[in-house]
């Protein structure tokens, strides 16, 4: 194995343990501002405590975000100096940008930790929190913007020496992926978050906690869930509708749309012989991918046929995707059923079904967006900028790759454990009502 | 001014500010343990953690700025650098994960552990050993272009004498500059005990720091004679730079104006720092990479100037508001409220 093999591993696996981190940094923050909103609003205490137990777990998620986001960050130049090289050039006003947002936000974080208690009007405090939301969400968007560019580069030219020239700053950020794929991640992010929450709350409901700040905590999060898994969805049709369009070869590979063809179906599920490449135990729906990739039943959808075979992505990304959109509508269909049982009035949806439900779309749902970031990635292959550079030609050439390849492999296992560890202490003997008790009793 | 006169201007202003507020806060975590192995835990902790946990993250952002300033700017920096720091880069940025994660895990976690405060102790002083190779090899003779290959000299880097001196200045400048601001931050809060513990590691290191500078000048002076000779063209700097050490220890010893002692260290080791930077140039990796070879794209350029000016417009108020809460607030500087 060489170094190029050596540097995707780490890549992968830095990335992957990041994103966890770095949605939940993207996402919490908004639930743990609304709380502390209606908190004021309403005057009720219940909501303020929610903000402030989350805010406790959240700093320390945020801390392994940080330190894993700098680990890529860094990491970047160390295992692809040549991409650097070619496109740092194209790509820096973003990169910079996002550390811009970054600084932006850990400046107000850290006012927002120590400032609860500091002024009269407890608005001001809540105010500190806008910053952070807005530093989280901008860092979120510039950084995809990178991704984007690498998706479908645009804003320069190539020269015959290969030299980038010609290049347009906005038009490199505005790439034609940006739109799609800045929302998609935006609004999976927060979606993950609201999860995460609404399954801890759904959690400690089940496991026999009656107050009712536990049901507060669930109806606020699955509330704004549901919004969430509407736009997410909505994200995810725009992102295939931009496939179509300009990245022919992923969807392909994603669908197993093997020929050009007009009104073509859509494969669900189903299971590909890689020698002949036929597909069984499909579920087949006349013309549903014409209709997803064009908005029209005999829009015609480009097949794996009009590409080169050394330029096909994987096909196992079909199961990625299969997985990831099975899941978003299992998420949509809980948060619609909480929804429904709580709006009418002979439901309870506290039920303990729907209660298990909403716990498994916790982790489900952080699945969904691993699978999803894998299928986006791996679509890529073998580019790693599309149409102008090949993943193997930028890796770097120094040995010792998969020495750090182990190193860091240790070093996410023990993040992993110790940041679980510490989380479980945080909030062990110490619930909410007994906090909300002694809270009163100093009132 | 050029370009690329102010891309590097910027990037090193960037690079001081993380020397300064990283050191403070490298230094401080050397101190909590070292006071927790002499059992003098409960004299300093209290300042240092007060002053540390709403600013750990922004001394992180400093480093990130200036790496991915100075691969925007110049590109070329990422191919030799990049491919040279592997593994130092690599072991830096692992023990910068633990150290900043553990850092969260005991201040937000409610727990102090030993083991804890043992990582972010060492981490303190293994972070700057790392972070300062790259200063080293800066200097040319570590990195060896074949055709299309760069190979790193780990041994050579390992066995040089001026590398070893720059690794001394790290650490005990580091040391030297977090004990100056932390007697400034204890005597604010009022809380001399700290104060004078502090004070005491204050003047403790800044014998060694004058050291280890000089044995850096002389370690420069048989490894880039060239360079050298720019930095001796320039002393007049290096003199100022000497002078406001003075200033600082005389009033540290004294015990008096210690916001303005802290200040004094503060432009000695700009003095300095801007000063070596300067005889540094035009060279970003002797002798491979120079200021104009380097440059990125100027359309680009320019982008990042004009978004490095309205980052500013946003950050300085927002440092200067965290500055006023944690810094300037004697309130909280007193009772952490």
């Amino acid at each position: 194995m060489d170094s190029a093999f050596w540097s995707r591993m780490l890549t992968e696996e830095t990335l992957a343990f990041h994103i966890i981190w770095a949605a939940i940094g993207v996402g919490v923050p908004i639930f743990i501002s609304l709380a502390e909103f209606i908190g004021i609003r309403k005057k009720d205490i219940h909501y303020t405590m929610l903000a402030k137990r989350w805010t406790r777990g959240f700093v320390i998620t945020v801390a392994v975000g940080v330190v894993t986001g700098t680990c890529i960050g860094v990491l970047l130049s160390l295992l692809w100096p040549t991409f650097m090289q070619l496109v740092g050039n194209v790509i820096s006003l973003p990169l910079f940008l996002e550390t811009f947002a970054f600084f932006f936000e850990a400046i107000f974080l850290g006012i927002y930790l120590y400032t609860w208690d500091r002024f009269k009007n407890p608005y001001i405090h809540w105010l500190t929190s806008i910053p952070v939301i807005i530093g989280s969400t901008l860092s979120a968007v510039f950084i995809t913007t990178v991704n984007s560019f690498m998706n479908t580069p645009a804003g320069f030219k190539l020269d015959s020496a290969g030299k980038v020239v010609d290049i347009d700053p906005i038009g490199a950020m505005l790439n034609p992926a940006t739109p799609s794929k800045v929302g998609h991640v935006v609004s999976s992010s927060y979606l993950v978050s609201g999860f995460l929450l609404a399954g801890l709350a759904a959690f400690f409901i089940l496991r026999g906690r009656k107050h009712i700040y536990y049901k507060k905590a669930l109806k606020l999060t699955m509330i704004t869930t549901f919004i969430l898994c509407i736009t997410t969805i909505l994200m995810g049709d725009i992102s295939a509708k931009f496939l179509a369009k300009h990245q022919p070869a992923k969807l392909a590979a994603m669908e197993w749309h093997f020929e050009t063809s007009k009104g073509a179906p859509l494969v669900l599920f189903g299971k590909l012989d890689p020698e002949t490449n036929e597909v069984k135990y499909a579920i087949e729906i006349p013309k549903a991918l014409s209709i997803l990739a064009t908005n029209s039943p005999d829009g015609t959808v480009i097949g794996l046929d009009s590409i080169p075979k050394n330029l096909w992505p994987p096909l196992y990304i079909h199961y990625l995707f299969d997985a990831k959109v099975s899941i978003a509508f299992f998420l949509l269909f809980i948060a619609a059923l909480f929804l429904f049982l709580s709006l009418w009035k002979k439901g309870n949806p506290f039920h303990p079904l729907v209660l298990y439900g909403i716990v498994i779309a916790a982790p489900l749902s952080f699945i969904a967006m691993e699978l999803g970031w894998i299928f986006s990635e791996v679509g890529r292959l073998p580019w790693i900028i599309t149409g102008i550079m090949k993943v193997g030609e930028a890796a770097t050439t120094a040995a010792n790759v998969k020495l750090m390849y182990f190193l860091f492999t240790g070093l996410y296992l023990l993040l992993a454990i110790v940041a679980v560890t510490v989380l479980i202490r945080l909030f062990k003997g110490k619930t909410a009502e007994a906090e909300l008790a002694s809270k009163e009793e100093s009132n | 001014m050029t370009l690329e006169v102010i891309g590097i201007s910027v990037l090193w202003t960037f690079l001081y500010g993380y020397i300064i507020v990283a050191s403070i806060d490298f230094g401080a975590g050397f101190f909590s343990y070292y006071s927790h192995l002499t059992k003098k835990e409960h004299i300093i902790n209290k300042i240092i953690d007060r002053y540390l946990s709403p600013v750990w993250e922004v001394t992180n952002v400093f480093l990130i700025f200036f790496i991915v300033g100075i691969v925007g700017f110049f590109p070329d920096t990422a191919y030799y650098y990049g491919t040279a720091l592997l593994i130092p880069g690599g072991i830096a940025l692992i023990l910068l994960t633990i150290r900043g994660s553990f850092y969260a895990f005991a201040n937000y976690g409610g727990r102090q552990s030993k083991v804890f405060l043992f990582l972010y102790g060492m981490t303190g002083l293994f972070i700057p050993a790392a972070l300062s190779t790259g200063l080293t090899i800066s200097e040319g003779g570590f990195i060896v272009e074949s055709d299309k290959n760069i190979e790193f000299l780990a041994v050579k880097l390992f066995q040089s004498p001026y590398s070893w001196t720059v690794v001394f200045l790290a650490i005990v400048s580091i040391l030297y500059i977090s004990a100056s601001f932390l007697t400034y931050y204890a005597k604010k809060a009022g809380d001399f005990p700290a104060m004078e513990q502090l004070r005491r590691y204050s003047l403790f290191w800044s014998g060694p720091t004058i050291l280890a500078s000089i044995l850096v000048f002389w370690g420069l002076s048989h490894h880039n004679p060239m360079h050298f000779a720019k930095a001796w063209d320039i002393r007049w700097v290096f003199a100022c730079s000497f002078l406001f050490y003075l200033i600082a220890v005389w009033l540290m010893w004294k015990r008096k104006l210690l916001g303005l002692s802290f200040v004094a260290v503060m432009f000695q080791f700009a003095f300095a720092f801007f000063g070596y930077g300067y005889s540094h140039l035009p060279y970003l990796l002797y002798p491979y990479i120079t200021l104009q070879s380097g440059l990125t794209n100027t359309t680009m350029g320019w982008a990042l100037v004009i978004a490095f000016i309205a980052g500013l417009v946003l950050l300085i108020p927002s440092l200067v508001l965290l500055m006023w809460l944690f810094l300037f607030n004697a309130k909280y500087v007193k009772d952490g409220k």
